[in-house]
């Protein structure tokens, strides 16, 4: 058999992960038409949706520090591909809420925002991903310039925060599922900073001549 | 010239059985062939129980009451499969999954407080001094969404006549049963267990406030409150106290379970009304549960006549 070239090594590596990342879709298409969303499909839409964006946004935090801590390069090559499905996910979240509980006027739908913090966290998670999306691409990185590029795209961590937080201000009673994401986001964000300390500390000092 | 033969073993259309008697007789079948493993192998009286076991239980219960509504009923599979039952998880699927551990015979129902002479029952015993009849109700739930159900019961004023309520009595309150090994999700800390609701004694005297023993014509399941359960379809779901083991009639309000855990969010009252939000959510609108879109909350679910009760209160307040 003919060994593949790395491009095309890769090409194939990121069309399994995102066969993987649509699981949580095809798994939602299947349930709604053997009839298994159970009795508020809706309802099951919306959460398994919120789920997925969710997890895949953590996922795609993970793999800054994964390329960091474990020597991992490769890791990196994945992430814009992560990135972009949690905004899809997100995306469809938001769309089944502003058609089945808003039937699509947009009065209601922004009064509803201004009005519910929870939603207001949920939608300004999606507001401040949709850029980020938008400049996921070669193109958009060479037209801002890396330096640029990197500074806006680390507002993924306020989507991150508004996002867990969305999850937490509509729970009931029971933060079981918020607490672990809120967890997960907190260990995420403090090996940042634990890199970005490290980075000053290791500094070369800069003698004064005496 | 085509000349058709009919086979002559081939089913001819008139000689198909009924759909719905087909699906009666796998569900009879099925039905009756768990109920055999459930009483074991042991011979015809296993069988002769098995079968009994079959039919349901409140089939012949009169229906047809003046307070019926006739939307479509939500599907039995609906109602038992989804609904909040805390004391078996959180999830509204997790009330069918774990309420096996709940065992509702026998049971005990203490009656007390402010009465003439605090008595306790046997499930059994007080279901049959009961008039029993359906009532086909809407339910909303606190979480924006509704169902219609044909519940088999009778009304709270029947039992709170029988008790005899000293001058003294203001209110009623109920209690669910306490206990972990039953109702694992009492190991958790998520409320403050048991559960404990109320209703003022004139709230608990209307004729629709109802005692429910049953669903669809057979007895509760155990994830829809089994043994007994409040009915109040003018109120919150929450408001609707499940496998209750106490009635307690008191002189000052009593505390209810939500209350305690977010004042602010669910008041004693607990009426349905679009007017006044959730802290976090509209309950302008619901979702009926088999519809997509959601539809109108109507003020007291629709049931104006327990308005009276609230003249001159600020529903506002009294939330």
């Amino acid at each position: 058999m003919k060994k593949l070239s790395a491009k095309q090594q890769l090409r194939l590596e990121k069309s399994g992960l995102l066969l993987a990342l649509m699981l949580p879709l095809a798994r939602i298409i299947l349930d709604y038409f053997h009839d298994s969303l159970g009795a508020n499909p809706v309802e099951a839409m919306t959460h398994r949706t919120g789920d997925a964006a969710l997890q895949i946004l953590l996922l795609s935090l993970a793999v800054t520090p994964i390329h960091r801590y474990f020597r991992f390069r490769r890791a990196i090559l994945f992430r814009r591909l992560l990135g972009l499905t949690a905004f899809f996910y997100a995306l469809i979240h938001f769309s089944i809420y502003l058609v089945f509980d808003q039937e699509l006027s947009f009065g209601d739908t922004f009064a509803d925002v201004a009005k519910r913090p929870y939603i207001t966290m949920g939608f300004s998670s999606l507001v401040i991903m949709l850029p980020l999306a938008i400049t996921s691409t070669d193109k958009m990185i060479k037209r801002l310039g890396g330096p640029q590029w990197r500074r806006l795209h680390k507002a993924v961590y306020a989507a991150a925060v508004l996002a867990v937080i969305h999850y937490w201000w509509l729970v009931k009673a029971d933060l079981t599922a918020p607490t672990l994401y809120a967890v997960c986001l907190i260990v995420l964000l403090s090996t940042r900073f634990a890199w970005w300390a490290r980075q000053r500390n290791n500094k070369p000092v800069i003698k004064q001549p005496g | 010239m085509l000349i058709k033969i009919i086979d002559p073993t081939a089913a001819r259309e008139h000689e198909v059985t009924p759909q719905a008697l087909y699906l009666d007789r796998r569900r009879l079948m099925a039905s009756t062939a768990r109920s055999m493993i459930a009483a074991g192998v042991s011979g015809v009286s296993g069988l002769m129980s098995s079968m009994a076991f079959a039919a349901k239980a409140y089939e012949k219960v009169p229906k047809g009451s003046p307070f019926d509504t006739n939307e479509a009923l939500t599907p039995f599979k609906d109602v038992t499969s989804y609904n909040n039952f805390y004391e078996f998880g959180t999830d509204k699927g997790d009330p069918k999954i774990n309420s096996g551990s709940l065992k509702p015979r026998p049971w005990k129902i203490t009656v007390d407080g402010e009465v003439e002479k605090p008595t306790s029952f046997d499930i059994d015993d007080f279901i049959k001094t009961q008039k029993l009849e359906e009532r086909i109700y809407r339910l909303r739930c606190v979480e924006a969404w509704s169902m219609v159900i044909p519940w088999i019961g009778f009304p709270l004023a029947d039992v709170i006549k029988a008790a005899r309520p000293t001058r003294k009595a203001k209110f009623v309150a109920f209690t669910t049963l306490l206990d972990p090994v039953q109702m694992p999700g009492q190991k958790s800390k998520i409320l403050d267990w048991p559960y404990t609701e109320g209703l003022r004694l004139d709230e608990a005297s209307h004729p629709l406030a109802f005692l429910a023993v049953g669903l669809y014509g057979d007895m509760l399941p155990n994830q829809s409150g089994a043994p007994l359960r409040l009915v109040v379809p003018w109120k919150y779901g929450f408001k609707s106290i499940k496998s209750i083991v106490k009635i307690t009639f008191t002189s000052t309000q009593p505390k209810t379970t939500w209350n305690i855990m977010a004042p602010d969010e669910y008041g004693f009252y607990s009426n349905v009304n679009p007017n006044v939000d959730h802290p976090r959510w509209s309950q302008g609108k619901e979702r009926r549960i088999g519809e997509l879109f959601k539809r109108k909350t109507l003020m007291f679910n629709g049931y104006d006549q327990v308005a009276s009760l609230y003249t001159g209160l600020d529903l506002k307040k009294n939330f």
